[in-house]
């Protein structure tokens, strides 16, 4: 063993000093060939004959430094390593192929690694500086009845605390946003309201001060301190080393700054970087709506666990499922009908995880089919080149080249450029990384933060990648050669034809493959395109046009309650005082926004609830007047006036599905309905509008006045013809009028919010479209090398029929109905494919069918101009033949 | 292919040069060749050349060492010496080949 060690360390030894040993193995022949000589010599002979019976005695001098170099090195790497020279060689011989043919496979390669990265930083290791990412998973509430996630309560989450055993760690993060005022600069800032544990059972560790301690995250507005994050500290605490202990107001509460975050740290949540961390006793200040820490019917909480090493999902599915069993036993009145759902980080449904999810899964079908049509576009140029190799290929079969030798030999020139396409396609997917933020409509003062991440995993997906694609298009020469008949080939190459068929066969089916891919591509961006243009033009239920969205944050100014509502009460008159106002009014919360509605358990007089449901409903507050301003219209009662007020009864308007799920057919008008306890009546039913997704189906929604619920965070909303610019100015100065110090944040009508909030759509149309067009392109390319080519290849043909009287637009027929005839088979076989196919883009799709006629003909019209276009040129220039040379040569 | 017999040959020629150079001390190439010759009196026929693959082979093992030197000729050649390990091996295959030979003296001769 030892033995066989030492021979090949010296083997491989050997392979460095090849140029000295060969010096070596020279001199040491000549040497023994002169002694040999010297001593025939001696016995009498010629000179000549000396020399003569030396070389006899010796052998065969070539044939024994043969045996003796296969002997010295390592012949297996000898031989690639010529290879790789030769194939070196040979790709900077033809520069016009080889560029080609690398930059196709850095978009196929590159496309495939861009996307290997945004699917690792996003979906499957989102937080880099967190430990042990890979056994985190996301906890979220069910409830009976209700297909999505909901939230969790306070005094659920410490329960699963105590009772779970099969968890490392669970912990509480809810992101919330608040004005950050440094000096005299004030801006929107995104934090997270965590429990105490949090930075501890994540494993970060601040780089100044500390995380938050036990029992921080417990009593009402007990504990006002903060953790913020690097970016924070550097940018607008200028980095000062004394922060600690520092004083900030937030949200209207002066929080003492304990803790700086380590660099690189961006919290918790999938889109954006939190830039400060608050314990759970502080929840009420920022999102307002009361005291929840004691108030198990309050949902408001996403929660991540850490596995215990070894447990599975289904494990930990089962142990909470018990225990929230136990408590909907133990709580029926707030926790009937309620479980709690443990899912995989990569479906996370409370960030932009689970929104990018099916973008990011149809991503990864698409890039394949580009990888594919690039293969195929590279395939097809190194098959022209083995046609034009085929002589070299010949000669070497026939001086005693193995068949396997030549396939290695073909193999390394795939392996080079397919390497090379991985490199470049690793650049590609570097400067990619951050594109994804890019497609992300731009929002006022937050930044999102989506980062794909190249580890090692990417890396050795890429790498499997280039491997999957030298053999791809290794292969498709190695079967021509493969093919090489010695005999007829090393007779001259005959010339072909524009209808021929036979070795033309094999490139056509390439590019049979290549349109009908990028045909299916093609009908997934037109569907996805449909389908957003659908969304943008569905009708929210309230107006977007004419109506502006804007909001001036007294909680941050430390506004209180009453404060507040004269500030409120007063802008809003100003606003409608001004000319071409129509109305103005407030609401707690946006539609289509982020924030999150207030729920409440419901009790409806003459309704019993099914056993094992407890009736849950969102609501919103609003103020006067919102249902003329928003354009949402009332189908019976009134709405909402100044007088609802604190000492007026109870008022709530209904949507027309609560209306029908509860009064099912009586009019609710004049009826009672119970709210956290206190009984409201209905004074009017409202038709159904969109409150969180454009996508949504109609569910059970009220409203209740502000005055009767107040809270001071809330937006207002301008009913008006005037432009957002107009009335960004008019405000500014009015709200300059009722406090100097305040700042009115950015202007948008109501179609920049429903737009904003479609943005994954957005995405997967941007992105598919991109690819679709760069598959299109390398489709066009591949049908042009191959006209181009034909042409090339039947000049003689061409020419004979010039001769015989054919005219211009014969062979511009000819030609082109050739390369249509190609287009044709692969949009039928393309289409075919997309029907099957299109089912997968389901969750994307809008009001549109995956077989839509306007779609598959869309992509029928632009696929036939394309090829048109690749035909065209190749079919001109074969209208240029000269007949008497064609016949000549 | 006559692979074993060349395998055999192989292994021959190992021990004769191991031998040559454990019996006249550091020798080149001609040297040996002419030695193993006389030895064998002209009995083993053999291309001088396929010698140095041997040599190689021998000097991967670590059973030999080569070193440039001058001839008595003077003439620069190179020179090959048998290490501890190549005399250690040189008394295994030579108690192996006397194990070998005695027992097929003894098969001949009982049979």
């Amino acid at each position: 063993m030892r033995e066989s060690c030492r021979v090949f360390i010296h083997r491989l030894a050997a392979l460095f000093r090849r140029r000295h040993l060969e010096d070596d193995l020279d001199a040491e022949l000549r040497s023994h060939l002169e002694m040999a000589a010297e001593l025939n010599l001696r016995k009498g002979m010629t000179t000549e004959d000396a020399r003569r019976e030396a070389l006899r005695g010796f052998g065969g001098i070539e044939q024994i430094k043969e045996i003796y170099r296969d002997q010295r090195g390592l012949p297996i790497i000898e031989t690639t390593l010529q290879d790789l020279r030769f194939g070196f060689r040979m790709l900077r011989r033809s520069p016009g192929f080889s560029i080609l043919a690398i930059l196709c496979l850095t978009l196929g390669i590159g496309a495939n690694a861009a996307v290997f990265s945004w699917v690792e930083g996003i979906l499957f290791r989102p937080y880099p500086a967190v430990t042990h990412q890979e056994r985190l998973l996301a906890l979220t509430g069910t409830a009976r009845g209700e297909s999505g996630p909901t939230y969790i309560s306070w005094p659920d989450f410490v329960d699963l605390q105590r009772s779970c055993t099969l968890f490392d760690a669970l912990i509480v993060t809810k992101i919330m946003g608040t004005t950050l005022s440094v000096g005299d600069r004030a801006e929107r800032t995104i934090g997270s309201i965590v429990s105490a544990n949090y930075f501890g059972a994540i494993g970060v560790h601040p780089i100044l001060g500390r995380g938050f301690e036990r029992g921080e995250d417990s009593g009402r507005n007990a504990h006002p301190v903060t953790v913020i994050s690097y970016q924070l500290w550097r940018g607008r605490f200028k980095g000062d080393p004394e922060i600690v202990g520092k004083a900030q107001r937030l949200n209207g509460v002066l929080h003492t700054i304990v803790g700086v975050a380590p660099e690189g740290f961006y919290g918790t949540f999938v889109g954006w970087g939190m830039q400060f961390w608050v314990p759970a006793s502080m929840e009420e200040n920022f999102e307002g709506g009361g005291y929840k820490l004691e108030d198990r019917g309050a949902r408001w909480i996403e929660a991540y666990v850490r596995l215990k090493p070894g447990v599975t999902r289904e494990q930990a599915q089962q142990e909470i499922s018990a225990v929230a069993k136990r408590l909907e036993a133990d709580y029926p009145d707030t926790n009937r009908g309620r479980g709690i759902k443990l899912w995989p980080l990569w479906q996370t449904p409370f960030n932009n995880a689970g929104t990018l999810l099916p973008t990011l899964e149809i991503m990864l079908a698409v890039v394949v089919f580009v990888l594919l049509i690039a293969c195929a576009n590279v395939g097809n140029l190194l098959l022209v080149r083995s046609f034009a190799r085929r002589h070299e290929m010949t000669v070497r079969l026939a001086i005693g080249a193995g068949r396997g030798r030549l396939l290695k030999q073909l193999l390394t020139e795939g392996l080079i450029l397919s390497a090379l396409g991985a490199a470049g396609g690793l650049l590609v997917a570097h400067w990619c990384r951050h594109a994804l933020v890019l497609l992300f409509p731009a929002r006022a003062g937050v930044s999102m933060h989506l980062p794909g991440e190249i580890d090692w995993r990417v890396l050795a997906l890429s790498a499997g990648v280039c491997l999957i694609v030298t053999l791809l298009i290794g292969l498709v020469p190695a079967i021509q050669t493969s093919k090489i008949d010695l005999a007829s080939a090393l007779k001259s190459d005959s010339t072909g034809a524009v209808g021929g068929r036979g070795r033309s066969r094999l490139r056509s089916g390439l590019v049979l493959v290549q349109v009908s891919l990028s045909f299916v591509l093609l009908v997934g961006a037109g569907l996805l395109m449909q389908s957003l243009q659908r969304i943008r033009a569905a009708s929210p239920g309230f107006s977007t046009r004419g109506v502006l969205f804007t909001a001036v944050d007294l909680v941050s100014a430390g506004y209180d309650a009453q404060r507040a509502q004269y500030f409120q009460d007063e802008l809003a008159e100003r606003m409608k005082a001004l000319p071409g106002v129509e109305s103005a009014t407030f609401a707690r919360v946006t539609p289509l926004g982020y924030g999150s509605y207030s729920s409440t358990p419901i009790a409806v007089d003459g309704y019993q609830p099914p056993p094992e449901e407890q009736p849950t409903v969102e609501y919103n507050e609003v103020g006067p007047d919102y249902f003329s301003t928003m354009g949402i219209a009332l189908v019976s009662g009134r709405e909402f006036a100044r007088a609802d007020d604190e000492r007026a009864a109870l008022v709530a308007v209904v949507n027309e599905t609560m209306a029908a799920q509860y009064w099912r057919g009586r009019n609710p008008i004049g009826e009672r309905v119970q709210v956290k306890g206190r009984w409201m009546q209905v004074v009017g039913v409202a038709k159904d509008s969109k409150y969180q997704s454009v996508r949504e189906t109609p569910k059970p929604f009220f409203y209740v006045p502000r005055r009767q619920n107040f809270s001071v965070g809330a937006g207002l909303y301008i009913r008006t013809p005037l432009r957002p610019e107009t009335i960004a100015a008019a405000l500014a100065r009015e709200v300059h009028a009722l406090d100097g110090n305040l700042a009115p944040y950015e202007v948008i009508t109501l179609q920049e919010q429903v737009d904003r909030s479609t943005s994954p759509q957005l995405v997967a149309v941007t992105l598919v479209g991109v690819l679709g067009g760069l598959a299109l392109l390398l489709a066009a390319i591949g049908l042009y090398a191959v006209m181009s080519y034909a042409v090339s290849q039947s000049t003689r043909e061409l020419g004979l029929r010039m001769a015989l009287g054919a005219g211009t637009s014969n062979l511009l027929r000819l030609v082109m109905s050739r390369g249509l005839t190609l287009t044709a088979g692969g949009v039928l076989l393309g289409a075919a494919a997309a029907l099957g196919l299109t089912r997968l883009l389901g969750n994307l799709l809008y009001k549109v069918s995956p077989r839509d006629p306007l779609a598959f003909g869309w992509a029928l019209v632009v696929m036939t101009v394309v090829s048109l276009a690749a035909c065209f040129l190749p079919a001109w220039r074969a209208t240029r033949t000269d007949p008497a040379r064609a016949l000549r040569d | 292919m006559p692979t074993s017999k060349s395998e055999v040959l192989q292994g021959t020629l190992d021990l004769l040069v191991l031998k040559t150079l454990d019996s006249m001390g550091p020798m080149h190439g001609f040297g040996i060749a002419v030695r193993i010759q006389q030895v064998s009196e002209d009995l083993l026929q053999l291309n001088q050349g396929t010698l140095y693959p041997a040599l190689l082979r021998l000097e991967q093992r670590g059973w030999i060492v080569s070193k440039w030197g001058v001839s008595e000729n003077n003439r620069k050649a190179k020179y090959y010496s048998l290490t501890r390990a190549g005399r250690k091996q040189l008394e295994q295959e030579a108690e192996s080949w006397d194990r070998m030979s005695a027992m097929i003296n003894r098969v001949l001769r009982t049979s």
